[in-house]
């Protein structure tokens, strides 16, 4: 448990060290150089004329689906890992077991196929 | 040791006071930014109890997919917060009673912690040292035996939670044109040009 | 007093002095890289490259980072301020912690974890975010078109980048990364898992928005994506954390599959050479490979992009992960 916790500690102070090193950073710069900031400088950036509205507007609903679906696989690919690592323990009925459970997923996977909501136009 | 203690009340306390800007926050993307943080503190406290795999898991299904689909809709939908404020009070109730529901359930659980003496006793039960088995394989080694029906029915749940984001997502939209890469492929000369002769000053 | 220093401050001090051996050289590396980015995309281009500061050009990427510096940090009057600059950070701090597991021999690591591969998985899932903050924060139409591509496009590549790490976890048997370098000894894994070794390599450049997935920043059409508000340093930690990315996932890429710090042959006139030296050579190859697709292919277009995460690579690994595991039940080959 201690020697566990001590691998991880340096991730800790690696994690402090970084974001103090990020922010010094920016900051030494804005107060360094030279800022003069006008009204034209700080609009947004666009060709030509200013934008009529604001750019956060609703969007494609595919996008959605997409995370929708990430987040399943992503889960698929959690329980993935622990059976890749104890395959050897848990022997052919813990294969089968996650084969059953492959196939009712790719039974989905099949049908998102099908339902053309990998389709992106 | 005192660094574990440090940084069980950094955790802690980080996830206390992002979890208070989660609904104090007035902007939703804000609170939703909060809420990572929140996660990924909540993550720390896992390593801290030793269960990496988990604290592993946590950071990668719940911060790095759920957390942004809740940033997407937040961000992209005009959320309109003087509306969203009006509701407030008549959703109170409900909002109260499922808290007051949870609350319930929580108090029972720890209750059956402390007194069924097969839950106290399953809890006392010895680890096994980490350098022996991991965490990992200790879960490899019962989720897909022992647990097996709970383990295939959450297949089933993740089945039913992708056909019902199609079902309620995917619109076909009219008029839209699609490349078929087979039917480009599979072009031929005789299709694809036709020879005419063209007498001169009359065109085709 | 004796036993604070002893058990408190010198550890410190070490773990300290060892993240400062990992971060800067990462940091001056990256230098290195664009420099010798430019240089090979002239040499492919029948160009010259930056030939004027320093000798041959070398310190070309150290000026431009110091006039970077010295210039004006602008936030766009409709940005969120506090989320514009935390998103550059967060793509820094992401691309540097990553190093923290990367062993560069099999004692030369600042945190040996039990469960490595899945803290990179992690961490490459959580670079959405500066993408998708960045994007939003900026409040303008480019950045916010570019976030919304590049959040999908990640996304997508992330679920066959699991995959793949599951295949090679089935042959090593560990979540430890010295211990799935210590298991390629007899074989490299890039040779029995050779389309997974490709499918992996293709998803790091989408994962990374290099070329020929550099959809995000398209430059003829969305002028640099999300980062098109960016100026002065929070643009270099955006910078650094792209190129430090794309370095992280060659590491990644040759711990999996090239045997990472293992010579390639473990006979005398290869074994002479140190650990690391190999780990950095094959690193230094890939990015060759990064730089050379960029030279080469024309960008995809993102219904392609998208065809080919979920319809090919996502199928494929799912299908190779079963037959792997398969195999190795059959013919009780698993790792011990």
């Amino acid at each position: 448990m201690e020697d566990l916790l001590r691998e991880y500690l340096p991730i800790l102070i690696f994690i402090g060290l970084t974001l103090g090193f990020a922010i010094l950073f920016i900051a030494g710069s804005y107060f360094s150089a030279e800022q003069r900031p006008d009204t034209e400088k700080l609009s947004t950036y666009e060709c030509g004329f200013a934008p009529f509205e604001d750019s956060r507007s609703q969007f494609d609903v595919r996008f959605y689906l997409v995370a929708i679906l990430f987040i399943i696989f992503d889960l698929e690919v959690a329980f993935l890992f622990p059976w890749a690592i104890a395959l050897r323990d848990i022997g052919l009925f813990g294969f089968w077991s996650m084969i059953i459970f492959l196939a009712i997923l790719t039974i989905g996977f099949a049908y998102e196929w099908k339902k053309g909501a990998l389709e992106w136009e | 040791m005192i660094v574990g203690a440090i940084a069980f009340y950094l955790f802690a306390g980080m996830i206390i006071a992002s979890a208070v800007m989660v609904i104090a926050a007035r902007n939703p993307v804000h609170s939703v930014l909060f809420l990572i943080l929140s996660f990924f503190n909540a993550s720390g406290l896992f390593v801290l109890l030793g269960a990496e795999f988990l604290a592993m898991i946590l950071v990668i299904v719940y911060v790095g997919a759920v957390a942004v689909l809740f940033l997407f809709v937040v961000m992209m939908l005009n959320i309109n917060f003087v509306e969203l404020r009006q509701g407030f009070l008549q959703y109170l109730p409900i909002g109260g009673l499922v808290g007051l529901i949870l609350l319930i359930e929580l108090f029972f659980v720890i209750a059956a912690g402390i007194t069924d003496p097969e839950v106290v006793a399953l809890a006392s039960a010895p680890i096994p040292p980490l350098s022996d088995l991991t965490n990992t394989e200790a879960l490899g080694q019962l989720i897909y035996t022992r647990y097996v029906y709970l383990f295939q029915t959450a297949g089933m749940v993740l089945l039913v939670a992708m056909v019902g984001a199609i079902v309620l997502t995917l619109r076909q939209r009219e008029g839209v044109r699609k490349q078929s890469i087979a039917r480009q492929v599979a072009r031929t000369r005789e299709e694809s040009i036709e020879i005419k002769t063209v007498t001169p000053g009359s065109g085709i | 007093m004796a036993s604070l220093w002893q058990g408190y401050a010198l550890p410190g001090i070490i773990i300290l002095l060892q993240i400062l051996a990992v971060m800067l050289p990462v940091m001056i590396s990256v230098a290195f890289l664009v420099y010798f980015e430019r240089k090979t995309l002239a040499a492919m281009t029948l160009r010259r490259g930056p030939n004027v500061v320093g000798p041959f050009g070398v310190l070309q990427s150290f000026a431009d980072f110091i006039k970077v510096f010295f210039k004006e940090t602008i936030i766009p009057t409709g940005a969120n301020k506090v989320v514009f600059l935390a998103a550059p950070i967060l793509t820094f701090v992401l691309a540097m912690i990553a190093w923290a597991v990367i062993p560069f021999s099999e004692k030369l690591v600042v945190a040996d974890i039990n469960v490595g591969v899945l803290y990179l998985f992690a961490i490459s899932s959580l670079g959405v975010y500066g993408v998708v903050m960045a994007g939003w924060a900026s409040n303008s139409r480019y950045a916010f078109l570019g976030a919304l591509r590049s959040a999908a496009q990640m996304v997508s590549y992330e679920v066959s980048i699991g995959f793949v790490i599951v295949t090679v976890l089935l042959v090593a048997g560990s979540m430890n990364l010295n211990d799935i370098v210590e298991a390629q000894r007899t074989i490299w894994f890039a040779i029995p898992l050779l389309p997974m070794f490709v499918i992996f390599f293709i998803s790091a450049l989408a994962e990374t928005n290099r070329h020929p997935f550099d959809l995000p920043e398209a430059e003829s059409e969305l002028v640099a994506g999300f980062q098109v508000e960016y100026s002065a340093v929070p643009f270099v930690l955006f910078f650094l954390g792209e190129y430090a990315n794309m370095m992280l996932m060659s590491a990644l890429t040759v711990i999996l599959f090239l045997g990472g710090w293992l010579p390639p042959f473990d006979v005398a006139p290869f074994t002479w050479l140190p650990a690391p030296f190999w780990l950095i050579g094959k690193i230094i190859v890939l990015l060759f490979v990064f730089i050379w697709v960029r030279a080469t292919f024309p960008r995809y277009r993102y219904d392609q992009l998208m065809r080919l995460g979920w319809k090919v690579f996502l199928p494929a690994s799912l299908l190779w992960v079963v037959l792997t595991a398969g195999v190795l039940v059959t013919f009780d080959w698993l790792p011990a």
